[in-house]
Protein backbone atom coordinates (compact mmCIF):
# COMPACT_ATOMS: atom_id res chain seq x y z
CA UNK A 1 0.00 0.00 0.00
CA UNK A 2 3.05 2.23 -0.07
CA UNK A 3 2.60 3.07 -3.72
CA UNK A 4 0.65 6.18 -4.65
CA UNK A 5 -2.01 5.66 -7.32
CA UNK A 6 -3.70 8.32 -9.37
CA UNK A 7 -7.00 9.91 -8.37
CA UNK A 8 -9.56 12.04 -10.23
CA UNK A 9 -11.04 15.22 -8.79
CA UNK A 10 -14.72 15.72 -9.46
CA UNK A 11 -17.50 17.90 -8.10
CA UNK A 12 -21.29 17.92 -8.03
CA UNK A 13 -23.38 21.06 -7.78
CA UNK A 14 -27.08 20.67 -8.36
CA UNK A 15 -29.77 23.35 -8.18
CA UNK A 16 -33.02 22.65 -6.30
CA UNK A 17 -36.20 24.55 -5.58
CA UNK A 18 -38.02 22.99 -2.62
CA UNK A 19 -41.74 23.66 -2.04
CA UNK A 20 -42.49 24.88 1.49
CA UNK A 21 -46.26 24.37 1.36
CA UNK A 22 -48.67 26.59 3.27
CA UNK A 23 -47.47 25.88 6.81
CA UNK A 24 -43.74 26.51 6.39
CA UNK A 25 -44.58 29.55 4.23
CA UNK A 26 -46.64 31.04 7.04
CA UNK A 27 -43.97 30.15 9.62
CA UNK A 28 -41.25 31.91 7.62
CA UNK A 29 -43.49 34.92 6.87
CA UNK A 30 -43.74 35.17 10.66
CA UNK A 31 -39.94 35.28 10.92
CA UNK A 32 -40.00 38.37 8.73
CA UNK A 33 -42.30 40.04 11.28
CA UNK A 34 -40.15 38.91 14.24
CA UNK A 35 -42.69 36.29 15.27
CA UNK A 36 -42.07 32.63 16.06
CA UNK A 37 -45.12 30.56 15.19
CA UNK A 38 -46.05 27.21 16.58
CA UNK A 39 -49.33 25.36 16.48
CA UNK A 40 -51.30 23.04 18.68
CA UNK A 41 -52.28 19.44 18.03
CA UNK A 42 -56.04 19.04 18.57
CA UNK A 43 -55.51 15.45 19.69
CA UNK A 44 -52.49 15.35 22.03
CA UNK A 45 -52.62 19.07 22.88
CA UNK A 46 -48.89 19.57 22.39
CA UNK A 47 -47.67 22.93 21.10
CA UNK A 48 -45.10 22.26 18.39
CA UNK A 49 -42.56 24.74 17.06
CA UNK A 50 -41.83 25.36 14.21
CA UNK A 51 -45.52 25.05 13.22
CA UNK A 52 -46.38 21.85 11.33
CA UNK A 53 -49.14 20.86 8.96
CA UNK A 54 -49.72 17.60 10.87
CA UNK A 55 -48.80 16.15 14.26
CA UNK A 56 -45.94 13.67 13.81
CA UNK A 57 -47.32 11.49 16.62
CA UNK A 58 -51.13 11.70 16.16
CA UNK A 59 -51.05 12.06 12.34
CA UNK A 60 -53.96 14.54 12.47
CA UNK A 61 -53.99 18.04 10.98
CA UNK A 62 -52.62 20.60 13.42
CA UNK A 63 -55.04 23.11 14.93
CA UNK A 64 -54.77 26.60 16.39
CA UNK A 65 -51.76 28.76 15.46
CA UNK A 66 -49.90 30.27 18.40
CA UNK A 67 -47.28 32.97 18.43
CA UNK A 68 -44.91 31.35 20.90
CA UNK A 69 -42.62 33.04 23.39
CA UNK A 70 -39.30 34.38 22.16
CA UNK A 71 -37.76 33.36 25.45
CA UNK A 72 -36.93 29.91 26.62
CA UNK A 73 -34.59 27.62 28.48
CA UNK A 74 -31.38 26.13 27.12
CA UNK A 75 -31.77 22.34 27.00
CA UNK A 76 -28.61 21.27 25.16
CA UNK A 77 -25.82 22.97 23.25
CA UNK A 78 -22.66 22.25 21.42
CA UNK A 79 -19.74 24.50 20.63
CA UNK A 80 -18.69 23.68 17.08
CA UNK A 81 -15.11 24.28 16.14
CA UNK A 82 -14.52 22.50 12.86
CA UNK A 83 -15.50 23.07 9.28
CA UNK A 84 -16.86 21.01 6.41
CA UNK A 85 -17.40 21.83 2.74
CA UNK A 86 -20.36 24.16 2.25
CA UNK A 87 -21.05 24.52 6.01
CA UNK A 88 -23.91 27.01 6.14
CA UNK A 89 -22.93 28.55 9.48
CA UNK A 90 -19.50 30.05 10.12
CA UNK A 91 -17.62 28.33 13.00
CA UNK A 92 -17.10 28.73 15.85
CA UNK A 93 -20.81 28.65 16.66
CA UNK A 94 -23.07 27.13 19.29
CA UNK A 95 -25.95 24.99 18.04
CA UNK A 96 -28.59 24.59 20.71
CA UNK A 97 -31.89 23.02 21.64
CA UNK A 98 -34.11 25.59 23.30
CA UNK A 99 -37.39 24.93 25.03
CA UNK A 100 -39.40 28.06 24.20
CA UNK A 101 -41.80 28.91 27.03
CA UNK A 102 -45.18 27.23 26.63
CA UNK A 103 -44.07 24.77 23.93
CA UNK A 104 -43.71 20.99 24.15
CA UNK A 105 -40.74 20.35 21.86
CA UNK A 106 -37.24 21.81 21.64
CA UNK A 107 -36.44 24.44 19.02
CA UNK A 108 -33.10 24.11 17.27
CA UNK A 109 -31.10 27.32 16.72
CA UNK A 110 -27.94 29.16 17.79
CA UNK A 111 -26.78 30.67 21.08
CA UNK A 112 -24.77 33.85 20.67
CA UNK A 113 -24.37 37.53 21.40
CA UNK A 114 -21.03 37.14 23.18
CA UNK A 115 -17.43 36.41 22.20
CA UNK A 116 -17.11 32.84 20.95
CA UNK A 117 -13.42 32.90 20.12
CA UNK A 118 -12.18 31.52 23.46
CA UNK A 119 -13.89 28.34 24.57
CA UNK A 120 -12.89 28.68 28.23
CA UNK A 121 -14.72 32.01 28.36
CA UNK A 122 -17.71 30.51 26.54
CA UNK A 123 -17.88 27.69 29.07
CA UNK A 124 -18.27 30.24 31.89
CA UNK A 125 -21.26 31.89 30.17
CA UNK A 126 -23.23 28.98 28.75
CA UNK A 127 -25.12 26.87 31.29
CA UNK A 128 -27.82 24.30 30.69
CA UNK A 129 -31.16 25.59 31.90
CA UNK A 130 -30.24 29.26 31.46
CA UNK A 131 -32.82 31.69 30.03
CA UNK A 132 -32.28 32.92 26.48
CA UNK A 133 -34.12 35.32 24.18
CA UNK A 134 -34.29 35.63 20.38
CA UNK A 135 -32.26 38.44 18.78
CA UNK A 136 -33.39 39.37 15.27
CA UNK A 137 -31.56 40.49 12.15
CA UNK A 138 -32.38 44.01 10.94
CA UNK A 139 -32.67 42.76 7.39
CA UNK A 140 -35.08 39.80 7.38
CA UNK A 141 -35.87 37.49 4.45
CA UNK A 142 -38.53 35.09 5.77
CA UNK A 143 -35.74 32.66 6.69
CA UNK A 144 -34.72 30.68 9.78
CA UNK A 145 -31.63 32.89 10.08
CA UNK A 146 -33.86 35.97 10.52
CA UNK A 147 -33.25 35.07 14.15
CA UNK A 148 -29.59 35.96 14.54
CA UNK A 149 -29.26 33.76 17.65
CA UNK A 150 -30.69 33.34 21.13
CA UNK A 151 -28.89 35.49 23.64
CA UNK A 152 -28.45 34.63 27.34
CA UNK A 153 -30.59 36.88 29.57
CA UNK B 1 -39.86 -15.09 14.10
CA UNK B 2 -39.75 -16.87 10.75
CA UNK B 3 -37.68 -20.00 10.10
CA UNK B 4 -34.20 -20.21 11.68
CA UNK B 5 -31.41 -18.19 10.05
CA UNK B 6 -27.68 -18.23 10.69
CA UNK B 7 -24.60 -16.36 9.60
CA UNK B 8 -22.19 -18.86 8.07
CA UNK B 9 -19.33 -16.62 7.05
CA UNK B 10 -17.96 -13.09 7.10
CA UNK B 11 -15.41 -11.08 5.16
CA UNK B 12 -13.88 -7.70 5.84
CA UNK B 13 -11.46 -5.42 4.05
CA UNK B 14 -8.46 -3.91 5.75
CA UNK B 15 -10.17 -0.67 6.74
CA UNK B 16 -8.43 2.66 6.55
CA UNK B 17 -7.58 5.27 3.97
CA UNK B 18 -7.64 3.00 0.95
CA UNK B 19 -6.61 5.16 -1.96
CA UNK B 20 -4.79 2.09 -3.32
CA UNK B 21 -8.07 0.68 -4.66
CA UNK B 22 -11.14 1.96 -6.49
CA UNK B 23 -14.50 1.63 -4.74
CA UNK B 24 -15.58 -1.57 -6.60
CA UNK B 25 -12.15 -3.11 -5.92
CA UNK B 26 -12.56 -2.37 -2.23
CA UNK B 27 -15.99 -4.03 -2.17
CA UNK B 28 -14.67 -7.04 -4.10
CA UNK B 29 -12.01 -7.49 -1.41
CA UNK B 30 -14.75 -8.10 1.22
CA UNK B 31 -16.86 -10.26 -1.11
CA UNK B 32 -13.84 -12.43 -2.02
CA UNK B 33 -13.08 -12.77 1.70
CA UNK B 34 -16.57 -14.10 2.53
CA UNK B 35 -16.43 -16.57 -0.35
CA UNK B 36 -13.03 -17.72 0.85
CA UNK B 37 -14.36 -18.02 4.40
CA UNK B 38 -17.37 -20.13 3.37
CA UNK B 39 -16.03 -21.99 0.36
CA UNK B 40 -19.08 -20.79 -1.56
CA UNK B 41 -19.10 -19.13 -4.98
CA UNK B 42 -21.27 -16.40 -6.47
CA UNK B 43 -23.51 -18.96 -8.24
CA UNK B 44 -24.57 -20.39 -4.84
CA UNK B 45 -26.11 -17.07 -3.76
CA UNK B 46 -29.87 -16.48 -4.14
CA UNK B 47 -29.85 -12.70 -3.69
CA UNK B 48 -27.77 -9.69 -2.66
CA UNK B 49 -28.48 -6.90 -0.18
CA UNK B 50 -26.27 -3.84 -0.29
CA UNK B 51 -26.16 -0.53 1.53
CA UNK B 52 -24.29 2.68 2.25
CA UNK B 53 -24.89 5.82 4.21
CA UNK B 54 -25.99 8.69 1.93
CA UNK B 55 -24.98 7.50 -1.53
CA UNK B 56 -23.35 10.78 -2.36
CA UNK B 57 -20.50 10.07 0.05
CA UNK B 58 -18.44 9.12 -3.03
CA UNK B 59 -20.31 11.39 -5.46
CA UNK B 60 -22.01 8.45 -7.16
CA UNK B 61 -25.71 7.79 -6.63
CA UNK B 62 -27.23 4.37 -5.89
CA UNK B 63 -23.89 2.63 -5.62
CA UNK B 64 -25.41 -0.87 -5.75
CA UNK B 65 -25.48 -0.39 -9.53
CA UNK B 66 -21.84 0.70 -9.65
CA UNK B 67 -20.88 -2.17 -7.35
CA UNK B 68 -22.98 -4.87 -9.06
CA UNK B 69 -19.97 -6.66 -10.53
CA UNK B 70 -17.95 -6.43 -7.32
CA UNK B 71 -20.87 -8.08 -5.49
CA UNK B 72 -21.53 -10.56 -8.32
CA UNK B 73 -25.21 -9.62 -8.32
CA UNK B 74 -25.90 -9.90 -12.06
CA UNK B 75 -28.70 -12.35 -12.75
CA UNK B 76 -29.91 -12.20 -9.14
CA UNK B 77 -32.41 -10.14 -7.16
CA UNK B 78 -30.65 -7.17 -5.53
CA UNK B 79 -31.92 -4.84 -2.83
CA UNK B 80 -30.50 -1.73 -1.29
CA UNK B 81 -31.23 -0.82 2.31
CA UNK B 82 -30.23 2.61 3.52
CA UNK B 83 -30.87 3.92 7.03
CA UNK B 84 -27.97 6.30 7.55
CA UNK B 85 -25.52 5.11 10.23
CA UNK B 86 -27.68 2.10 11.05
CA UNK B 87 -27.47 0.90 7.43
CA UNK B 88 -25.18 -2.02 8.28
CA UNK B 89 -27.60 -3.51 10.79
CA UNK B 90 -30.51 -2.80 8.44
CA UNK B 91 -28.73 -4.74 5.67
CA UNK B 92 -28.32 -7.64 8.11
CA UNK B 93 -32.01 -7.39 9.03
CA UNK B 94 -33.02 -7.37 5.35
CA UNK B 95 -30.92 -10.45 4.62
CA UNK B 96 -32.32 -12.13 7.74
CA UNK B 97 -35.95 -11.37 6.77
CA UNK B 98 -35.32 -12.70 3.28
CA UNK B 99 -34.02 -16.06 4.50
CA UNK B 100 -36.46 -16.26 7.45
CA UNK B 101 -39.36 -15.80 5.03
CA UNK B 102 -38.43 -19.02 3.26
CA UNK B 103 -37.97 -17.27 -0.08
CA UNK B 104 -34.19 -17.69 -0.15
CA UNK B 105 -31.57 -20.03 1.35
CA UNK B 106 -28.35 -18.06 0.90
CA UNK B 107 -28.22 -14.26 0.92
CA UNK B 108 -25.10 -12.14 0.54
CA UNK B 109 -25.19 -8.90 2.55
CA UNK B 110 -22.62 -6.23 1.71
CA UNK B 111 -22.05 -2.90 3.46
CA UNK B 112 -19.54 -0.43 2.08
CA UNK B 113 -18.28 3.12 2.23
CA UNK B 114 -15.29 5.04 0.94
CA UNK B 115 -15.39 8.06 3.16
CA UNK B 116 -12.02 9.46 2.21
CA UNK B 117 -13.21 10.15 -1.32
CA UNK B 118 -15.60 12.92 -0.31
CA UNK B 119 -16.38 15.27 2.57
CA UNK B 120 -18.12 13.05 5.09
CA UNK B 121 -19.66 15.72 7.31
CA UNK B 122 -20.86 17.75 4.33
CA UNK B 123 -22.50 14.61 2.94
CA UNK B 124 -24.02 13.59 6.24
CA UNK B 125 -25.45 17.01 6.89
CA UNK B 126 -27.56 16.60 3.74
CA UNK B 127 -29.80 14.24 5.72
CA UNK B 128 -31.10 17.41 7.39
CA UNK B 129 -33.40 19.62 5.32
CA UNK B 130 -31.82 22.88 4.15
CA UNK B 131 -34.34 25.36 5.61
CA UNK B 132 -34.32 24.62 9.34
CA UNK B 133 -32.05 22.02 10.93
CA UNK B 134 -29.09 22.04 8.54
CA UNK B 135 -27.83 25.39 9.87
CA UNK B 136 -27.40 24.16 13.40
CA UNK B 137 -26.49 20.49 13.60
CA UNK B 138 -22.88 20.72 12.36
CA UNK B 139 -22.64 17.15 11.11
CA UNK B 140 -22.64 14.09 13.29
CA UNK B 141 -20.46 15.39 16.14
CA UNK B 142 -22.80 18.32 16.81
CA UNK B 143 -25.88 16.16 17.18
CA UNK B 144 -24.21 13.58 19.39
CA UNK B 145 -22.56 16.23 21.55
CA UNK B 146 -25.92 17.83 22.29
CA UNK B 147 -27.40 14.45 23.10
CA UNK B 148 -24.57 13.43 25.40
CA UNK B 149 -24.84 16.70 27.18
CA UNK B 150 -28.60 16.39 27.70
CA UNK B 151 -28.05 12.95 29.20
CA UNK B 152 -25.27 14.12 31.53
CA UNK B 153 -27.36 17.00 32.83
CA UNK B 154 -30.53 14.88 33.14
CA UNK B 155 -28.92 12.36 35.46
CA UNK B 156 -26.75 14.83 37.32
CA UNK B 157 -23.50 13.19 36.26
CA UNK B 158 -20.56 15.48 37.00
CA UNK B 159 -18.67 16.87 34.05
CA UNK B 160 -15.38 15.51 35.45
CA UNK B 161 -16.72 12.00 35.89
CA UNK B 162 -18.26 11.73 32.43
CA UNK B 163 -15.09 13.22 30.93
CA UNK B 164 -12.96 10.61 32.72
CA UNK B 165 -15.24 7.75 31.71
CA UNK B 166 -15.29 8.87 28.06
CA UNK B 167 -11.49 9.12 28.09
CA UNK B 168 -11.27 5.63 29.60
CA UNK B 169 -13.45 4.29 26.76
CA UNK B 170 -11.19 5.95 24.20
CA UNK B 171 -8.03 4.54 25.80
CA UNK B 172 -9.34 0.96 26.09
CA UNK B 173 -10.87 0.82 22.59
CA UNK B 174 -7.71 2.21 20.99
CA UNK B 175 -5.82 -0.50 22.88
CA UNK B 176 -8.29 -3.17 21.69
CA UNK B 177 -7.89 -2.15 18.05
CA UNK B 178 -4.30 -3.43 18.06
CA UNK B 179 -5.68 -6.98 18.28
CA UNK B 180 -8.08 -6.50 15.37
CA UNK B 181 -6.24 -7.02 12.07
CA UNK B 182 -8.89 -5.06 10.15
CA UNK B 183 -9.11 -1.96 12.41
CA UNK B 184 -8.27 1.44 10.94
CA UNK B 185 -6.79 3.48 13.80
CA UNK B 186 -4.06 1.76 15.74
CA UNK B 187 -2.49 4.18 18.16
CA UNK B 188 -1.64 4.28 21.83
CA UNK B 189 -3.52 7.01 23.65
CA UNK B 190 -3.43 8.03 27.31
CA UNK B 191 -6.20 9.52 29.45
CA UNK B 192 -4.44 12.89 29.23
CA UNK B 193 -4.14 12.66 25.44
CA UNK B 194 -7.92 12.28 25.18
CA UNK B 195 -8.76 14.95 27.75
CA UNK B 196 -6.42 17.50 26.17
CA UNK B 197 -7.22 16.76 22.54
CA UNK B 198 -8.61 19.52 20.33
CA UNK B 199 -12.30 20.32 20.83
CA UNK B 200 -14.39 19.25 17.83
CA UNK B 201 -17.84 19.94 19.24
CA UNK B 202 -17.73 20.38 23.00
CA UNK B 203 -17.68 18.14 25.03
CA UNK B 204 -16.42 15.91 22.21
CA UNK B 205 -12.68 16.12 21.52
CA UNK B 206 -10.69 14.64 18.67
CA UNK B 207 -9.94 11.31 20.41
CA UNK B 208 -13.61 10.90 21.38
CA UNK B 209 -14.50 10.70 17.67
CA UNK B 210 -14.31 7.89 15.11
CA UNK B 211 -12.22 8.29 11.94
CA UNK B 212 -13.34 8.55 8.32
CA UNK B 213 -12.66 5.05 7.01
CA UNK B 214 -12.79 3.28 3.67
CA UNK B 215 -14.00 -0.27 4.06
CA UNK B 216 -16.47 -2.99 3.23
CA UNK B 217 -17.94 -5.99 4.97
CA UNK B 218 -19.70 -9.01 3.49
CA UNK B 219 -21.77 -11.55 5.42
CA UNK B 220 -23.63 -14.65 4.20
CA UNK B 221 -26.97 -15.52 5.83
CA UNK B 222 -28.20 -19.11 5.46
CA UNK B 223 -31.24 -21.22 6.17
CA UNK B 224 -31.02 -24.12 8.67
CA UNK B 225 -31.03 -26.58 5.78
CA UNK B 226 -28.01 -24.87 4.21
CA UNK B 227 -26.17 -24.71 7.55
CA UNK B 228 -26.51 -28.51 7.80
CA UNK B 229 -25.69 -29.12 4.16
CA UNK B 230 -22.57 -26.96 4.21
CA UNK B 231 -21.55 -28.17 7.67
CA UNK B 232 -20.60 -24.65 8.79
CA UNK B 233 -20.27 -23.44 12.37
CA UNK B 234 -23.28 -21.12 12.55
CA UNK B 235 -23.99 -17.89 14.40
CA UNK B 236 -27.74 -18.12 14.82
CA UNK B 237 -29.90 -15.01 14.65
CA UNK B 238 -31.67 -15.06 18.02
CA UNK B 239 -33.48 -11.75 17.80
CA UNK B 240 -33.76 -8.51 15.85
CA UNK B 241 -35.15 -5.12 16.82
CA UNK B 242 -35.36 -1.83 14.96
CA UNK B 243 -37.02 1.42 16.01
CA UNK B 244 -37.10 5.01 14.77
CA UNK B 245 -37.90 8.39 16.28
CA UNK B 246 -39.72 11.33 14.71
CA UNK B 247 -37.68 13.33 12.21
CA UNK B 248 -37.02 16.62 13.97
CA UNK B 249 -34.17 16.47 16.47
CA UNK B 250 -36.05 18.52 19.08
CA UNK B 251 -39.27 16.50 18.87
CA UNK B 252 -38.27 13.56 21.05
CA UNK B 253 -36.29 13.01 24.21
CA UNK B 254 -32.75 11.95 23.38
CA UNK B 255 -31.60 11.55 27.00
CA UNK B 256 -34.25 8.87 27.56
CA UNK B 257 -33.80 7.43 24.10
CA UNK B 258 -36.83 5.33 23.26
CA UNK B 259 -35.73 4.14 19.81
CA UNK B 260 -32.56 2.61 21.29
CA UNK B 261 -34.31 1.15 24.33
CA UNK B 262 -37.25 -0.28 22.39
CA UNK B 263 -35.09 -1.79 19.62
CA UNK B 264 -33.11 -3.65 22.31
CA UNK B 265 -36.26 -4.66 24.17
CA UNK B 266 -37.75 -6.22 21.04
CA UNK B 267 -34.55 -8.12 20.23
CA UNK B 268 -34.27 -9.35 23.85
CA UNK B 269 -37.87 -10.54 23.79
CA UNK B 270 -37.24 -12.62 20.67
CA UNK B 271 -33.97 -13.97 22.08
CA UNK B 272 -35.47 -14.66 25.52
CA UNK B 273 -32.95 -12.39 27.24
CA UNK B 274 -34.03 -11.09 30.66
CA UNK B 275 -30.78 -9.75 32.12
CA UNK B 276 -28.60 -8.56 29.24
CA UNK B 277 -25.52 -7.71 31.34
CA UNK B 278 -25.46 -11.24 32.75
CA UNK B 279 -26.60 -13.19 29.73
CA UNK B 280 -24.68 -11.47 26.93
CA UNK B 281 -21.00 -12.32 26.57
CA UNK B 282 -20.10 -9.58 24.09
CA UNK B 283 -21.75 -6.44 22.79
CA UNK B 284 -20.61 -4.69 19.64
CA UNK B 285 -22.20 -1.32 20.39
CA UNK B 286 -22.09 1.31 17.64
CA UNK B 287 -19.82 3.88 19.26
CA UNK B 288 -18.70 6.64 16.91
CA UNK B 289 -18.44 8.89 20.00
CA UNK B 290 -17.17 7.84 23.43
CA UNK B 291 -19.87 9.74 25.32
CA UNK B 292 -22.66 8.17 23.33
CA UNK B 293 -21.42 4.65 24.04
CA UNK B 294 -22.32 5.12 27.71
CA UNK B 295 -25.82 6.26 26.84
CA UNK B 296 -26.28 3.08 24.79
CA UNK B 297 -25.21 0.88 27.73
CA UNK B 298 -28.12 2.37 29.65
CA UNK B 299 -30.63 2.19 26.78
CA UNK B 300 -29.77 -1.48 26.32
CA UNK B 301 -30.31 -2.24 29.99
CA UNK B 302 -26.67 -3.04 30.78
CA UNK B 303 -27.18 -0.75 33.78
CA UNK B 304 -29.61 1.85 35.09
CA UNK B 305 -29.86 5.43 33.80
CA UNK B 306 -26.91 7.58 34.85
CA UNK B 307 -24.97 4.58 36.17
CA UNK B 308 -22.72 3.87 33.19
CA UNK B 309 -19.79 6.25 33.89
CA UNK B 310 -19.08 4.61 37.27
CA UNK B 311 -19.24 1.12 35.77
CA UNK B 312 -17.04 2.16 32.84
CA UNK B 313 -14.40 3.44 35.25
CA UNK B 314 -14.61 0.15 37.17
CA UNK B 315 -13.84 -1.76 33.96
CA UNK B 316 -17.21 -3.54 33.76
CA UNK B 317 -17.30 -3.19 29.95
CA UNK B 318 -13.66 -3.83 29.05
CA UNK B 319 -12.47 -7.03 27.38
CA UNK B 320 -11.86 -8.70 30.73
CA UNK B 321 -14.89 -7.13 32.36
CA UNK B 322 -18.33 -8.52 33.13
CA UNK B 323 -19.70 -7.67 29.67
CA UNK B 324 -17.07 -7.05 27.00
CA UNK B 325 -18.15 -4.15 24.81
CA UNK B 326 -16.49 -3.51 21.45
CA UNK B 327 -13.47 -5.79 21.89
CA UNK B 328 -12.78 -5.11 18.20
CA UNK B 329 -12.00 -1.48 19.03
CA UNK B 330 -15.46 -0.70 17.68
CA UNK B 331 -16.68 2.14 15.53
CA UNK B 332 -14.44 4.52 17.47
CA UNK B 333 -11.40 3.05 15.69
CA UNK B 334 -13.01 2.06 12.35
CA UNK B 335 -15.97 3.72 10.69
CA UNK B 336 -16.71 3.10 7.00
CA UNK B 337 -20.31 4.02 7.78
CA UNK B 338 -22.36 1.85 5.38
CA UNK B 339 -20.23 -1.13 6.44
CA UNK B 340 -19.95 -0.27 10.12
CA UNK B 341 -23.21 -1.82 11.39
CA UNK B 342 -22.51 -4.98 9.37
CA UNK B 343 -19.00 -5.10 10.85
CA UNK B 344 -20.68 -5.09 14.30
CA UNK B 345 -22.79 -8.07 13.15
CA UNK B 346 -19.74 -9.83 11.63
CA UNK B 347 -17.71 -9.31 14.80
CA UNK B 348 -20.58 -10.66 16.92
CA UNK B 349 -20.75 -13.71 14.61
CA UNK B 350 -16.99 -14.28 14.91
CA UNK B 351 -17.24 -14.07 18.70
CA UNK B 352 -20.04 -16.64 19.13
CA UNK B 353 -18.32 -19.05 16.73
CA UNK B 354 -14.98 -18.67 18.53
CA UNK B 355 -13.25 -17.24 15.46
CA UNK B 356 -12.40 -13.70 16.61
CA UNK B 357 -8.68 -14.45 16.92
CA UNK B 358 -6.63 -12.20 19.18
CA UNK B 359 -9.68 -10.30 20.42
CA UNK B 360 -11.80 -13.40 21.09
CA UNK B 361 -13.77 -13.27 24.35
CA UNK B 362 -13.20 -16.81 25.71
CA UNK B 363 -16.28 -18.99 25.50
CA UNK B 364 -18.57 -16.29 24.07
CA UNK B 365 -21.99 -17.77 23.26
CA UNK B 366 -24.34 -14.81 23.01
CA UNK B 367 -23.56 -11.45 21.42
CA UNK B 368 -25.34 -8.21 20.62
CA UNK B 369 -24.66 -6.12 17.51
CA UNK B 370 -26.00 -2.59 17.18
CA UNK B 371 -26.00 0.42 14.91
CA UNK B 372 -27.53 3.89 15.08
CA UNK B 373 -28.33 6.40 12.37
CA UNK B 374 -29.94 9.62 11.24
CA UNK B 375 -30.05 12.82 13.27
CA UNK B 376 -30.28 10.53 16.32
CA UNK B 377 -33.28 8.93 14.68
CA UNK B 378 -32.77 5.18 14.16
CA UNK B 379 -31.51 2.21 16.18
CA UNK B 380 -31.14 -1.41 15.13
CA UNK B 381 -30.08 -4.52 17.08
CA UNK B 382 -29.25 -8.09 16.12
CA UNK B 383 -28.59 -10.80 18.72
CA UNK B 384 -26.46 -13.76 17.63
CA UNK B 385 -25.94 -17.01 19.50
CA UNK B 386 -23.90 -20.18 19.15
CA UNK B 387 -26.99 -22.34 19.70
CA UNK B 388 -30.30 -22.32 17.86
Amino acid sequence: MAKEYKTIKTELRLPYELAYGATWTRFFEGMKEKKIYGNKCPKCGRVLVPARSFCPRCFVDMGEWIEVSQEGKLVAWCYTNYRYFGMPTEPPFIGALINLDGTDVNFLHLIGGFDLSNFDEVRKIVKNGMKVRAEWQDDRNAHIMDIRYFKPL
Amino acid sequence: MGRPVAIIGVGQTYHGKRMDVSYPELVREAVMAVFKDTGLSPEDIDGVVSGTMPSMMEGIALTHFYLADAMQSAGKPIMKTETCGSTGVSIAHTAYYWVASGLADLILAVGHEKMNEGDSQATMTTVAEPFYQRYFISGAPGVFSMQSQMWTVRYGISEEKVRDAAAFISVTHHEDAFDNPYAHIKMKVSMDDVKNARIITYPVRLLDVCPNSDGACAVIFASEEMVKKLNRKPAWVKGVGYRGDEYFFGDSDKAVWESAAQAAKEAYKQAGIKNPRKELDVAEVYNPFTFQEMLFYECFGFCGPGESPDLVLKGTFTRNGELACDPSGGTLCTNPIGATGLIRVAEAALQVTGRAGAHQIPGAKLALAHAMGGVDQFNGIMILGSKL
